[in-house]
């Protein structure tokens, strides 16, 4: 009787199994945290794929960002992940690789489309192996309420010291929040805020990489300064900022009431769903400074499942990712999403033009925290979050802020023990 | 002796007997070993491993723990989260279970009418989802729309509103208290059913006696519903030490701001899967979840050794 219940179960099991596989065969199915743009794929770039590709079947599986890697890891280890994986930059991708769940790319043709700044979130330490092409890149900066600036006959400010004097002219008229930014999910302190303004203190890359090889330290005065700037923005935030949450900031910008919002430039398709008249500008340079520096963040990346029975058809999924056709939909399709092919792409969204304008006029870093540092034990990533938030919610001094990091960093990390 | 006359009076033989008994303890044995026994052991197997970079394992017996306890990184969130979670545990002993018993002691008044639209309705939010709660009660605390600001202005204190969920002094203490709002029914209930258990003839000779209905609620049914009020805080012990979902859900994974609202549940949660740039750490997630084990059980021995028994001796 049991043996008869467990052969039919087992039977059953074995059936399922033979279904998914079969379901799979052919199709391939992307993994992504981008269920926000599952339209877009849906009714865009897969298609525009398809034209030219049209044996080949493909399906847009997102999961919700908070979940995708824990369910990534999950469906990779019980072997049930899709053909497809969207990389997050950096570490998350690295052990995926490093643990066989990701192939190698470097043999695809488009790959040369791809500087070494690009492809360095999805590159191992020593450089030789690239393991997902790099899909897109977001930019910091600062997106205005056009029609407020001109209520208030203001205009865009070019260095710090404007940018206060802007803030402070919005909160004497007393009408608008001068600046929308809220601490109670921490990631946005530390993302719209350190991470936008700080690569101008120190210098982008050259800080970057100083933290990195440990010629440089969170105390020296290039970040206790990013945090003393930061620290400045407190008096110009909204009413209650400190239990404003990330979806509160939007609509605050988005309805009108905020003037100046501290963005990453995936914000613009949302608030042109709010059919906000905007503007950009980029992280205002201490006045002295001659050269400016914006953060220009590696973002997503796309690779293929080590296991998967449609490589070949992945590969030219891939490949095609690559291309100057894509470059040109992704960075159309998703405003604020910029391909980083060397494609000459053109935007046709003003706001997201201006953001993109930056490259040519300053120079890209991306955030400090992604590559290696925020590897060890207490996380780098999640202090910034925390500290940052504490800086602007002033309960938490800039130096001691940054005395955190560095005392973190330091306890795991040799190139900063010397 | 006493196994075989038991056996004889149901009328089976001895294996027969077995057989029954293995059909129907079966299901259970099978169900609780699988989805409770056996993740618990491999809970507390997988935290003697040490894990390298890379995902390689190695056996290190109770070295997890030790790091935990002494190792600067990680016992000062440790601590932290276990102090934040006694607090988290006292509010709820001291508002929701005296809340809850008081809202018994009046449903339970013959006297009192829609008794069971209250009863309902205060017991409505327990069975909502957590992420429900959540946002409900971020949106009526919102600064920016919330009612509640508008609220405190309509009747002149608006001075007493803050930004509750995003200062350390106040945010442990606000999610405490929604969380004591949303559970309250469950004592509530369960005292109310014991309330309602105690005989009638017991609270009228009171009143025979003299005793109004102060006097016989503290001398008469108070400790008869000792044992519920015992149940019941071990409950919220439990329900406390292994909660997570509501400060997940609204203050995230790194429960903030600077910590001040992390518990064992979301320390767990963050060492175990990770967060934005910091990888999971399986091992370690388990030395915790192992941690709360032993912390939950230490708390069940002192209620069955100590109080427990001290209980019974006021019961019948």
């Amino acid at each position: 009787m049991l043996k008869t219940t467990l052969k039919i179960a087992c039977l059953a099991a074995l059936g399922v199994c033979a279904m998914a596989a079969s379901a799979s065969a052919g199709k391939l199915t992307i993994e992504s945290w981008r269920n926000d743009d599952a339209a877009i794929w849906k009714d865009q770039i897969i298609p525009a794929f398809q034209k030219s590709h049209p044996d080949i079947q493909v399906e847009f599986a997102p999961t919700a960002p908070k979940e995708y890697n824990a369910a990534l890891n999950a469906k990779l280890q019980g072997g049930t992940a899709g053909d497809i994986i969207t990389c997050r930059p950096f570490d998350a991708s690295l052990e995926l690789f490093n643990k066989g769940y990701l192939a190698p790319v470097n043999d695809l043709a488009s790959m040369k489309n791809f500087s070494d700044v690009a492809k360095a979130a999805w590159t191992t330490d020593d450089g030789k192996t690239t393991f997902c092409v790099p899909m897109g890149a977001v930019i910091h900066g600062f997106i205005y309420n056009k029609d407020i600036f001109k209520e208030l006959g203001l205009t865009e400010p070019k260095t710090e010291e404007e940018f206060l004097a802007t803030l402070d002219k919005i909160k004497k008229d007393g009408k608008y929040t001068p600046l929308v930014l809220g601490t109670k999910d921490q990631w946005e302190a530390a993302t719209m805020g350190f991470q936008n303004i700080g690569p101008n203190y120190w210098k982008g890359e050259e800080g970057r990489k100083g933290l990195i090889a440990g010629t440089q330290k969170f105390t020296d005065a290039a970040y206790v300064d990013t945090f003393k700037a930061l620290a400045k923005w407190a008096p110009y935030l909204g009413d209650g900022y400190k239990a404003q949450a990330y979806p509160d900031s939007q609509n605050l910008f988005g309805l009108g009431k905020g003037a100046i919002y501290a963005a990453g430039s995936w914000d613009i398709s949302t608030f042109r769903g709010q059919n906000v008249n905007m503007g950009a500008f980029k992280a205002p340079p201490p006045a002295a400074q001659k050269d400016c520096y914006i953060s220009d963040h590696t973002d997503i990346g796309i690779g293929m499942n080590a296991k998967t029975p449609n490589a070949k058809d992945a590969k030219v999924f891939l490949d095609w990712i690559g291309s100057d056709e894509f470059a040109n939909i992704f960075a159309n399709a998703l405003p604020g999403f910029y391909p980083l092919s060397n494609a000459k792409v053109t935007v046709k969204d003003d706001v997201a033009q201006t953001f993109v304008s930056w490259r040519g006029q300053c120079k890209s870093t991306i955030r400090d925290s992604y590559q290696i540092l925020s590897r060890g034990q207490p996380n780098m990533e999640n202090d910034l979050w925390n500290v940052s938030a504490q800086v602007l919610n002033g309960t938490m001094t800039p130096e001691a802020a940054a005395a955190q990091i560095q005392d973190g960093l330091k306890k795991w990390y040799a190139p900063q023990q010397k | 002796m006493a196994d075989n006359q038991q056996i004889e009076m149901v009328g089976m033989n001895r294996s027969a007997y077995l057989r029954v008994l293995a059909f129907f303890l079966a299901p259970a044995v099978l169900i609780y070993t699988l989805f409770s026994v056996y993740p618990l052991l491999a809970t507390i197997f997988d935290s003697l491993y040490l894990r390298h970079e890379g995902g390689a394992l190695t056996f290190n017996g109770l070295g997890n723990f030790q790091t935990l306890l002494t190792d600067e990184t990680w016992s000062k969130p440790f601590w932290n989260a276990l102090r934040n979670n006694l607090i988290f545990f006292i509010i709820h002993m001291c508002v929701q279970n005296p809340v809850g018993l008081a809202l018994a002691a009046l449903l339970s008044l013959k006297q009192l009418a829609f008794r069971n639209t209250y009863r309902t309705l205060i017991f409505m939010p327990t069975m909502l989802s957590v992420v429900i709660i959540g946002f409900i009660w971020q949106l009526i605390l919102s600064p920016l729309w919330g009612i509640w600001k508008m609220g405190l202005n309509a009747v002149g204190l608006g001075v007493l509103f803050g930004p509750y969920l995003g200062q350390e002094h106040t945010a442990l203490i606000t999610i405490s208290l929604i969380s004591v709002w949303q559970f309250v029914g469950i004592p509530m209930i369960l005292i109310y059913t014991a309330l309602l258990a105690i005989p009638d003839e017991l609270v009228d000779a009171a009143t025979v006696d003299g005793l109004n209905q102060w006097q016989a609620f503290f001398h008469v049914k108070l400790p008869l519903i000792w044992p519920t009020i015992g149940l019941v805080s071990v409950l919220t012990f439990v329900a406390n030490f292994n909660a997570f979902d509501l400060i997940y859900a609204m203050q995230g994974a790194l429960a903030g701001p600077n910590f001040s609202t992390d518990i064992m549940g979301t320390l767990f949660y963050r060492t175990f899967f990770g967060n934005q740039l910091q990888l999971g750490d399986p091992t370690m997630g388990s030395t915790i979840a192992t941690m709360m084990f032993v912390i939950i059980l230490m708390g069940l021995l002192v209620y069955l050794y100590v109080i427990q028994r001290r209980i019974q001796r006021y019961s019948f």
